[in-house]
């Protein structure tokens, strides 16, 4: 009996921990569009299994950034690299979250959380039960058979992160992700970012433009301004609410929002 | 969904019935008011002149060979138009050797081909297919285009990153989410290739509701020219609907408004319009640019 209930649990629990995160780094990096560079002369490395969080004001070059990891965008000068070789184009190992609206209208939730895995070749059978298995960890057990504007920009956005967790990549990378939410809906997602995250082992690169979110998930804050990369920080307790009194926390907070409104 | 079907249908039933009515009024009455209606056929001569064809062999034969040549032309012009219209939206270099070409055809109205359809096949039949097929691939190849073009591109990254292969990309991504639009084209393409099909068959047909109707009218059977109409507008609205239901069964993922106003109880469509309607403006802009390649012509020979 209790058998049962384990081998539904067991794949899904053991799977990701064998994965580990990819090294990523830029080594004096020109990034932009050809006829527009808006980082200049950056160098970043993020460890296997970091989580690093990018803040900077709006049109800073932060989504340039994560493009360019993704391989969506080739550096224009220096290097970006993965694992030590150079980063060529895109790949299943680079998930990428969009800030909203990149799930595929005409597939629901289900499909398009399966969509990766059926990239990858995954048989049929076992695409359905591992996509499964995701939106019920997300909370969407209920709606896996709705059509993506059926359900609430919130929901969207579980399916987005449920989507780019299912092949099990060795980065995850996110561009705003939560930040056309509510901020009650958007603590609960960053909670659940932590909870899903929880062994994977898998590195996360994540932009954001609100300082509490990447204090509280990063294990490093990068700033971007002023066309590159101004700092790189240490978080003291990341991934604590409680740590929010921390004189440590707070310091750094007055530090990057100084530095952010110069 | 419909709350109310039987009132609308009522509704459309009763708009029918009126034009009949007006008709059967004006030429029962023979009222000549600058028109004359003293010649036409009154609705009764019609209905009589049908019952006669529909007991005949004549007419189905000619049905079954209008529909077999409009079902191949346009699905053969769907084929080509979407697969056209994809790759000129993706490949600059297919749209660099392709493009000129299509823009320098598609002003020509498809019944002018006539001459060469009769040169190039062997057989009226394959002529009037290519007649058929080449007025509906135009409408096809250009809302095909634009609907590509217009896609959002974060859906094509999204599966990018997921590793997927521009064949994947196209399949997941590109196709799905330019169908709204495909079908625009196919609702258009179904109408100007019916106006085609019939003006084909006037001309070169052997059997054919085109062809029945312009002999209708040599030997002065005004009757049977308007059993001959009313063929071609029944089997023109049984087609664009079928197109316009595959449609709309296709891309019910489009979200659509909740609200209703006046009591209408579907949102309105932005794309598939119906293709009588459409048909028109269609043949408005190529008439327009034969008119503009006019008048560039008339300035070119002015120059020499």
């Amino acid at each position: 009996m209790s058998t049962s209930s384990e081998t539904v649990t067991a794949p899904a629990a053991p799977a990701p921990k064998a994965v580990r995160g990819t090294r990523l780094a830029f080594r004096s990096a020109v990034l932009g569009h050809p006829d527009a560079p808006v980082l200049d002369g950056v160098d970043l490395e993020v460890a296997p299994g970091e989580i690093l969080t990018v803040v900077g004001a709006s049109g800073c070059g932060k989504s340039t950034l994560l493009r360019t990891l993704a391989g969506l965008l080739p550096p224009l000068g220096g290097a970006a690299e993965v694992d030590g070789g150079p980063l060529t184009g895109p790949s299943a190992d680079r998930a990428l979250v969009f800030q909203e609206d990149a799930l595929l209208p005409w597939r629901t939730l289900r499909g398009n959380v399966e969509l990766p895995l059926a990239i990858r070749g995954v048989p049929r059978a076992e695409r359905r039960s591992r996509a499964e298995s995701w939106l019920a960890r997300v909370g969407l057990s209920v709606q896996a058979g709705q059509l993506p504007h059926r359900v609430s920009g919130g929901q969207r956005q579980r399916a987005q992160l449920a989507r780019a967790l299912a092949d099990s990549p060795r980065a995850v990378l996110m561009d705003e992700p939560f930040g056309a939410l509510d901020a009650q809906t958007r603590s609960g997602m960053q909670d659940l970012l932590v909870e899903v995250l929880r062994g994977t082992g898998a590195t996360v690169v994540f932009v954001t433009h609100d300082v509490d979110e990447a204090l509280f998930l990063g294990d490093r804050v990068a700033l971007l301004g002023a066309g590159r990369v101004s700092a790189v920080r240490e978080v003291p307790r990341p991934r604590d609410r409680a740590a929010f009194d921390d004189p440590a926390r707070a310091a750094l907070r007055r530090d990057i929002l100084t530095s952010l409104g110069s | 969904m419909t709350r109310r079907p039987l009132s609308r249908y009522a509704l459309r039933t009763a708009s029918l019935a009126a034009a009949l009515g007006l008709w059967q009024l004006l030429t029962s009455q023979d009222i000549d008011l600058w028109l004359r209606f003293s010649q036409f056929p009154t609705v009764t001569d019609v209905a009589h002149a049908f019952a006669g064809r529909l007991s005949g062999s004549d007419y189905w034969t000619d049905l079954t060979d209008s529909l077999t040549r409009i079902l191949t032309g346009f699905a053969l012009a769907a084929v080509l138009g979407v697969a056209t219209g994809v790759l000129v939206a993706r490949s600059r270099l297919a749209e660099d050797l392709l493009g000129p070409v299509l823009e320098v055809v598609r002003p020509i109205p498809a019944i002018a081909l006539v001459p060469v359809a009769i040169l190039l096949f062997p057989s009226n039949e394959q002529g009037i297919v290519f007649i058929t097929c080449t007025a509906a691939f135009f409408p096809v190849l250009v809302s095909t285009r634009h609907a590509v073009r217009a896609l959002t591109p974060v859906w094509e990254e999204a599966v990018r990153t997921m590793g997927g292969s521009r064949l994947r990309i196209l399949g997941s991504v590109v196709l799905p989410g330019a169908l709204p639009g495909i079908f625009g084209g196919l609702s258009v393409g179904i109408g100007v290739s019916w106006i085609c099909v019939i003006s084909a068959e006037m001309i070169s047909g052997q059997y054919g509701v085109g062809y029945r109707t312009w002999q209708d009218y040599t030997v002065v059977d005004y009757p049977g020219v308007f059993v001959g109409m009313v063929t071609i507008g029944v089997l023109g609205w049984i087609t664009s609907t079928a197109v316009e239901l595959l449609g709309r069964r296709l891309t019910r993922w489009l979200p659509r408004t909740s609200y209703v106003p006046g009591g209408r109880t579907r949102a309105p469509r932005p794309l598939a319009a119906p293709a009588r309607p459409d048909s028109d403006p269609e043949q408005q802009t190529q008439s327009e640019q034969q008119g503009k390649n006019d008048t560039e012509e008339a300035r070119d020979e002015h120059l020499v």
